[in-house]
């Protein structure tokens, strides 16, 4: 497999005992100092390496226990049982479940997809990306075997100003019209999230991380000092409005992000930031299309839908991020400038499964804020945001280790993202882009296949 | 196979948990202030209570029904010496699809034969969608209790073989049979337990996809042999051994990737069958290089036709958005039996991505085939299996009332067997519980008498609860209900005014 499809990972340990979901207790009074006792029979050993963690005060057995209850069952005084952590309950929120928390952890430090067995344990489905199923291919359409390499699957996108066609001179040489185009191996943009405890020393991890994966990273403009000038041409700094720092930045990095109300002040996309293209940034917003559509026609070619931390609208946080980017997708398409747009999405974007929906859904690439966070065990208990200290002092993580932790989560993404488009038949991400129609909704199955069972006659019950 | 009426179910031999502590949902604690009176063992329906040369004892707290108690001993107990507490490791246990209450009565039907009468949701799980959204409607009144004369026997039975090409007449005694789990992902005391339930109860198991092993062969006229990607273990005898064979195209834990046995269960023995190399990780690539098309498709059944010109050929494929085509395809191609595979089940490892997000939810499936079949006029020509997060017997009657003729069983037959949903099946020896693992010292935990008793008594169970359900609808036949969704409503979508 060519080298731009790899992404390399190496175990980045945690420095913090992940929160488990549930805890062993096991009782010492009343044993009976059994000859052979159930302890030593786990088969995963966890009470033979036993050990108290002073740092945090942790049984190390919680952390290895693997839920086999094989010692609850046979303790002849009923001694050892399990129960949930509370600890775990309180990780993160309704969105960033305990479920997508712990396993970001466990992705970053092992760079490996989440597998399991015994079938899928989670809910029917739910809202926003949870609402929608991917498809396969089978018999009659061929499926492609990215994963074990026996394929290329690219999950290269482009990002910029794409044009209608491309030229050539007397020499046949190509024209310039590419010199716009910023083309990165996963369609995925780093982000700074919005809050968290982390330094500049961390936002240097992941300009590290992003320059090793050869993509790029949105931080705001005055985190993009000269100091992280190696890693300039992997860094989109993100403009405050006013003024423009336009001339500060012209011609150093790839792209700057701004505003759309900053963009909206400009006459055209030249003026608002001299010299540079320009990503515009828009609050996802109920009527979000046309004022995309008034942006489009000034000439940025490049938008960014900012949903809410919980990947939904910021003004109607029952409507989801995905519904918005269909929206935007299909005005595009509707004033035939789909092609010349990039679209970027951000909010939410809590699994990899997320990057396939929201292309599916039609953006180009997506923007990942607090997945790289949580990938330096980030809790999301928003301690920081009150001033309070972190709890695991993301602050005091070395740069290289923070780039490790992000490397290997942006690799178990790739292959997630691999087996996702291999099942559907895809071998281009750039192919992903709005292709509802190899996708499934839960608002287009559900009703048409229960909509019609809602009769209950007289004289008869629910079972 | 047996006639429509000589066959008799098995009956059911109490097969208590292979550990001294089954875990329930309330625990009982007794002080020393008990007299020993016994009014605890008198009371106590379930026989949680043990009298031992005269001494009470919580002998089967898991028993204990909890609140639902008609007749709580905690509250009877004259000393009040009782008392009544939540079982925490129950909460420790179960997911939204296998709640712990899912598991318990799983369990509890293994163990007596019957479904739990009380303490326990045993019809439905936590999802918030599909089957636990979906509701059966029942005629108020009857009980669904035997008639005492007079009216004939529920039927179960179905037919497989709808095409009459010759090939084998198979009926099975109940709507169900028994998925495919490889040797190398479950022992072979698995598999001997599946396979001699399967026996017992006049139907089918499913040896999965790598290879029949010969302890396997005493039960070939109730196996099933799958024929995979990989075509690890497939040979001419293996075929011409049974009566059905099945293509499994794809599989709903992981549509449209690829199998994969990690390096660890890749045992002498599993290599041996399957032609491999001890230690080395075997991939079943995805898709069947050899078919792109429902013609190849054909080539497929052709082939094996030509070895075994009376097999019974069965599709297991997933469901994708087109999953009706590939359905009719299937038909055209000369299958006997479409198995589709929704994408909430299965037993083995695979990416977490895959078993949430690829594919659609088998509830959804079954109805976009069922019409589509029908309007193709070919509905009554092939035989619809559903599988892929089927539990309960309620969930039977509701797929098989959303139109399938019947299902496919695999995880709630490793329940059967004390599996507790850790989903830790393909890591390092496998399963600890010994039923997902080819280590000899693992596998040596399940023994396949008791296996197989288990498996039978939870059948029984469920198939006491169809022909409840089938007697409170007045059907006689379970074949009645193929399609009725008028004998279904979703809570989502219920009338107000009803």
């Amino acid at each position: 497999m060519p080298e731009k499809y790899v992404i390399h990972t190496k175990t980045a340990p945690h420095r913090f005992e992940p929160v488990t979901r549930s805890g062993v207790i096991a009782w010492e009074e009343g044993c009976l100092k059994c000859a052979v006792c159930v302890k030593t029979r786990c088969i995963y050993h966890v009470y033979d390496h036993r050990g108290l963690n002073g740092h945090q005060m942790i049984d190390s057995v919680d952390n290895e226990c693997m839920n086999c209850f094989r010692c609850v069952q046979s303790c002849p005084k009923e001694l050892i049982h399990k129960s949930v952590n509370p600890e775990y309950k309180a990780v993160g929120d309704a969105y960033w479940t305990p479920h997508i928390i712990t396993s970001l952890w466990s992705q970053a430090e092992t760079g490996k997809i989440p597998v399991s067995g015994a079938g899928y344990p989670g809910p029917f489905s739910g809202s926003g990306f949870d609402a929608m199923w991917t498809d396969m291919s089978e018999i009659v359409r061929p499926t492609r075997d990215g994963i074990h390499g026996r394929e290329y699957i690219s999950t290269g996108v482009d990002i910029g100003k794409k044009p209608a066609c491309i030229t050539f001179n007397e020499e046949g040489k190509m024209g310039r019209e590419l010199s716009g185009i910023v083309n990165i191996p996963l369609p995925i943009i780093l982000r700074i999230p919005s809050f968290g405890s982390f330094t500049h020393e961390t936002v240097r991890g992941w300009a590290m991380a992003a320059k090793q994966l050869a993509t790029l990273l949105a931080v705001p403009g005055g985190e993009a000092g000269t100091d992280l000038d190696d890693f300039a041409g992997n860094l989109i700094p993100i403009l405050k409005y006013p003024p423009l720092e336009g001339a500060r930045v012209s011609g150093k990095y790839p792209m700057v992000e701004i505003e759309a109300a900053s963009a909206a002040g400009a006459a055209q996309e030249e003026t608002a930031v001299p010299g540079t293209f320009t990503v515009v940034t828009m609050a996802l917003e109920e009527g979000i299309e046309k004022k995309a559509m008034e942006l489009v026609k000034k000439g940025f070619s490049v938008l960014h839908l900012e949903g809410s931390r919980n990947g939904t609208f910021v003004d109607n946080p029952s409507l989801p991020l995905k519904d918005g980017i269909k929206a935007v997708h299909l005005r595009l398409i509707q004033e035939n400038v789909r092609d010349q747009v990039t679209l970027l999405a951000s909010g939410g974007v809590a699994m990899a499964e997320h990057v396939a929906k929201a292309m599916i859904c039609g953006a180009d690439a997506v923007y990942v804020d607090f997945p790289i966070l949580v990938a330096l065990e980030c809790r999301m208990c928003r301690r920081c945001v009150k001033g309070l200290s972190c709890p695991v002092r993301v602050e005091e993580a070395s740069p290289e280790w923070v780039a490790r932790r992000s490397i290997n989560l942006m690799g178990a993404w790739h292959n997630q993202l691999l087996e996702v488009m291999g099942a559907m038949g895809i071998r281009d991400a750039r192919r992903l882009r709005g292709e509802a129609g190899r996708a499934m909704f839960f608002e287009d199955l559900d009703e048409s296949t229960f909509g019609t069972l809602g009769e209950l006659k007289e004289g008869y019950e629910l079972e | 196979m047996s006639s429509r009426t000589d066959f008799r179910y098995p009956e059911v031999v109490e097969t208590p948990s292979r550990f001294r502590n089954p875990i329930g949902k309330y625990r009982l604690h007794r002080t020393d202030d008990c007299i020993g009176c016994g009014r605890c063992v008198e009371i106590c329906p379930y026989g949680v209570h043990v009298a031992k040369r005269g001494v009470m004892l919580v002998k089967h707290a898991y028993r204990c029904v909890g609140l639902d108690c008609v007749e709580p001993c905690h509250k009877a107990c004259p000393q009040d010496a009782l008392s009544l507490k939540r079982n925490l490791d129950f909460e420790a246990l179960g997911d939204f699809r296998w709640t712990a209450d899912l598991l318990a009565s799983n369990w509890h039907m293994a163990e007596f034969g019957r479904v739990p009468v009380a303490g326990l949701e045993y019809r439905t799980g936590n999802s918030g969608g599909g089957f636990d959204k979906l509701r059966l409607i029942l005629p108020k009144g009857g009980s669904g209790a035997a008639p005492e004369t007079g009216e004939r026997e529920v039927d179960l039975s179905l037919e497989l073989n709808r095409r009459n090409d010759g090939a084998h007449r198979v009926r099975i005694q109940l709507p169900f049979y028994g998925g495919g789990m490889s040797f190398g992902s479950v022992s072979i005391s698995t598999m001997l337990s599946r396979a001699r339930a399967a026996e017992a109860l006049g139907t089918f198991c499913c040896t999965g996809e790598g290879g029949f092993p010969d302890e396997l062969i005493p039960y070939s006229d109730h196996m099933i042999t799958q024929v995979a990607t990989g075509l690890f273990g497939v040979r001419e005898e293996t075929i011409q051994r049974v009566k059905i064979v099945e293509f499994k195209y794809a599989q709903g834990a992981k549509p449209g990737l690829g199998g994969h046995l990690l390096g660890d269960k890749v045992t002498p023995s599993v290599a041996r069958m399957r032609e491999a190399v001890v230690g080395y990780p075997l991939f079943s690539p995805f898709p069947f290089h050899s078919v792109y098309s429902v013609e190849d498709h054909k080539k497929h059944v052709d082939w094996i036709k030509a070895m075994n010109p009376k097999a019974l050929v069965s599709v297991k494929v997933s469901t994708p958005t087109d999953v009706d085509m590939v359905a009719v395809g299937s038909y055209y191609a000369g299958a006997h039996i479409i198995h589709l595979d929704g994408s909430y089940g299965g037993t083995g490892a695979a990416p977490d991505i895959a078993k949430k997000n690829i594919a659609m939810p088998i509830e959804y499936a079954i109805p976009k085939v069922h019409r589509f079949l029908c309007e193709e006029g070919v509905r009554d020509k092939i035989t619809v299996i559903a599988s892929g997060g089927i539990r309960t017997p309620h969930d039977i009657a509701k797929i098989i009332a959303l139109g399938a003729d019947g299902v496919c069983i695999g995880t709630a037959d490793l329940v059967a067997l004390e599996c507790v949903r850790c989903h830790n099946c393909e890591s390092g020896r496998g399963c600890a519980r010994g039923i997902a693992t080819t280590d000899p010292e693992l596998a040596g935990l399940v023994d396949q008498d008791w296996g197989s008793r288990r498996i039978v008594n939870m059948y029984l169970a469920w198939i006491e609860e169809l022909v409840r359900i089938l007697r409170r609808l007045g059907m006689e036949d379970v074949q009645e209900l193929v399609g009725r969704t008028d004998c279904l409503v979703h809570l989502d979508y219920l009338k107000e005014n009803s």
